[in-house]
């Protein structure tokens, strides 16, 4: 059995299987991945990656409807001033969403867009991803079971932010999803994507986000990965952005065994987007971030800044690259990425890549990777902290500084939570924060 | 309260106080003056129990206690206070956070209940505003831009608020406009009481108008050379230091 063969069993639950442009897209991809599976680590992209753990494995779609889930833990990341879309082992769970007052048409689960709407469903479909030429993308074009259409009209401004939250319950599961943003001129709205997972056994997440800003348009997103510990996960978020879009991606990873995320976003005339990040690959995990702007047109304006911590035997790669095209005069680009190792056998690997074109621009890069400063662990000793608290209050402050910029305040400490969990022998007091 | 006997302490093999004997009673308040690179701020980190330094010789006696056994965290709970010359920035974590788990890891020790959260605020409310500052401080990260007299006042805050038995201040003065030298020369004071000792590292007379001093040690070469009462400090800042010790000055 392989993933074809398991599909094709499958087939009548794959949606929109009467869009002859879809099958077609569905045809290519799958064909893509019969060959090339998924990516290795000969592929330079993908060098301090290796996905063969995934690949030694035949991970499950869920058959009919979606399963139960868990209240408690549910309700635990949902945000209570969002809308929310809830995808459990990848299939659209609507008696868990929350979508009463959401403008008509603007939010739909994609399975059923592709019934009710099909047009708009293919005027954003695998339109940017077609660029991502891996075998995970390819993976998401043939197998993707549903996701979410965001489409907001030109001038609106989306009130409250939109939640997607992915719930893995099930052992050997799988969830494959499509999601695409579209956020028209003028027109802004929040995001925000939410993977966790319940039980202790191994999954598969593959999830990929095609984001389409028209001119002036604003998208704030924000990705939070707290995936088990078993948890295998792969998320792409494709962007583009017209004249004058602004993005603001935030992405902190704390979860999976082995999870890569990939942010990319072309930039036209004066975009501006700014990237934020934060893993911390404790245990076994292997956290993998890749990074790629390109800024096609004069006077768009990048801000990347990254931070890693690697624990135990955790292991982190960070991959930032900025290509700065010919026609793009006036770039004012900044990437950095700061990395804090805490164990001998802890490694993190970061790697700016600066591409540039142009002649006339500004682009600057900066990376780090060291331990805690002995100074600072002395000066909270002295204010009567034990040595280890002290480590651990600046382990989470070098984390916490990231994890500020982020809103609203509900998310911020959902966030400040979770990395107070998954920090080792956290002893810090929330209630103090 | 403190008893230093015959204090030797070397950093990387090279001997940087040679000999120091001092003796501070309770309630008293020692001035120690003295060239740069004399050995003041050496002296303040052994007593706070900074590594990196070696002791070789001497011992070190608080509250009838071998200070040099105890770990920094420890001393720090049994009431020893280091306003630090030179304070770290600690982005990331508010001075309110360190200011709640520096009070409540020395109440723990004594075996008192946590503060409460209402309690806290209000100490702290009261104490900041006798310094000056103001109360958005407490929410930013540990002396994160501040600017070289806030991060002098925010150790003055720290102090303020734990109350320890002995304070050694750095130079707590240095960089500090007139204005807030009072504010801090108010806050030691307030703390003043035979129950509270200070050793006072200044370069400057100045700040011994505000805080009359006990004693005033000359350190100088990893010694102290001369010792005297509140006048010394008036004859040194007229005179420098090279009339004790035409060695000491040499190096200067
Ligand atoms: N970690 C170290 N490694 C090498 N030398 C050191 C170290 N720490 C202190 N020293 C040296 O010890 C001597 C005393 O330094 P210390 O900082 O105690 O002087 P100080 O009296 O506080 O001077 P200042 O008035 O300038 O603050 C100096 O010569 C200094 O260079
Ligand atoms: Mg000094």
């Amino acid at each position: 059995m392989n993933y074809a063969e398991q599909f094709r069993q499958l087939a009548p639950l794959l949606p929109g299987r009467h869009l002859d442009w879809l099958e077609a897209l569905r045809r290519a991809g799958e064909a893509r991945f019969a060959t090339g599976g998924f990516p290795s680590p000969r592929e330079e992209e993908w060098k301090y990656t290796n996905v063969a753990p995934i690949e030694k494995k035949l991970f499950k779609p869920a058959a009919g409807e979606s399963a139960r889930v868990d209240k408690a833990t549910l309700e635990r990341y949902r945000l209570p001033e969002a809308w929310s879309l809830v995808f459990v082992d990848g299939v659209y769970a609507k008696d868990r969403s929350i979508t009463a007052g959401l403008p008509e048409g603007v939010v739909l689960p994609l399975a059923e867009a592709l019934e009710r709407s099909p047009e708009q469903a293919e005027a954003f479909f695998h339109k940017i991803a077609a660029r991502e030429e891996h075998g995970f993308v390819a993976f998401t074009t043939a197998y993707f079971r549903d996701g979410a259409l965001i489409h907001v009209p030109a001038g609106l401004r989306l009130e409250k932010p939109l939640q997607i939250i992915h719930v893995a319950t099930r052992p050997d599961g799988l969830s494959v999803l499509r999601h695409l943003i579209a956020v028209e001129r003028n027109a802004e709205a929040r995001v925000i994507e939410t993977y966790i997972g319940t039980g202790s056994a191994s999954y598969l997440t593959a999830a990929v986000t095609e984001i389409h800003l028209d001119e002036n348009a604003g998208l704030e997103h924000i990705k939070l990965q707290i995936e088990t510990d078993k948890a295998y996960h792969f998320g792409g978020i494709y962007a583009e952005q017209a004249r004058s879009a602004r993005l603001r991606q935030h992405h902190a990873a704390f979860g999976g065994l082995l999870a890569r995320t990939e942010i990319h976003s072309e930039l036209g005339h004066g975009a501006e987007c700014e990237l934020d990040g934060l893993f911390l690959a404790t245990g076994r995990r292997h956290l993998d971030t890749h990074t790629l702007l390109r800024h096609r047109a004069p006077q768009a304006i990048s801000r990347e800044s990254y931070r890693g911590i690697a624990a135990g035997r955790g292991r982190g790669v960070f991959s930032g690259r900025i290509v700065v095209h010919q026609d793009a005069q006036k770039t004012d680009a900044e990437m950095s990425s700061r990395n804090l190792l805490l164990s001998e056998d802890a490694e993190i690997d970061s790697k700016p890549q600066l591409e540039i074109h142009a002649d006339d621009v500004k682009c600057a890069h900066g990376v780090t990777v060291g331990q805690l400063d002995s100074s600072a662990v002395f000066y909270l000793q002295s204010r009567g902290v034990d040595e280890l608290s002290a480590r651990n209050m600046l382990t989470f402050a070098f984390a916490n500084e990231m994890v500020e910029k982020i809103r609203p305040d509900s998310l911020k400490h959902q966030v400040q939570s979770a990395l107070l969990a998954a920090l080792p022998q956290a002893d810090i007091r929330e209630d103090w924060l | 309260m403190l008893n230093i006997e015959n204090l030797h302490v070397q950093v990387d093999s090279k001997p940087i106080l040679q000999g120091i004997s001092l003796d501070v009673q309770a309630g008293e308040v020692h001035a120690i003056m003295g060239p740069n690179g004399s050995g003041k701020s050496t002296l303040s980190h052994v007593l706070a129990g900074r590594s990196g330094y070696e002791v070789t010789g001497g011992r070190v006696t608080y509250k009838g206690q071998n200070l040099l056994d105890m770990k920094p965290e420890e001393r720090a709970r049994e009431g020893v206070f280091l306003a630090f010359q030179y304070p770290v920035e600690i982005p990331g974590v508010s001075n309110i956070y360190l200011l709640k788990a520096a009070l409540n890891a020395v109440r723990r020790h004594r075996g008192d209940s946590e503060v409460d959260a209402m309690d806290f605020l209000q100490l702290v409310r009261g104490k900041i505003k006798a310094l000056n500052l103001d109360e958005q401080f407490l929410y930013r990260g540990i002396n994160e831009g501040f600017s070289g007299g806030e991060k002098k006042r925010n150790e003055i805050l720290q102090m303020a608020v734990l109350e320890p038995s002995l304070c050694i201040l750095d130079e707590t003065d240095s960089g500090l406009d007139i204005d807030a030298l009072k504010i801090v020369a108010d806050g030691v004071n307030s703390l003043r009481s035979p129950e509270h000792s200070f050793i006072l590292v200044t370069h400057y007379q100045r700040l011994l108008n505000y805080i009359k001093p006990d004693v005033v040690h000359v350190l100088a070469q990893g010694r102290i050379v001369k010792s005297g009462g509140p006048e010394l400090a008036l004859e040194l800042e007229s005179k420098g230091y090279g009339w004790i010790d035409q060695s000491a000055a040499a190096s200067v």
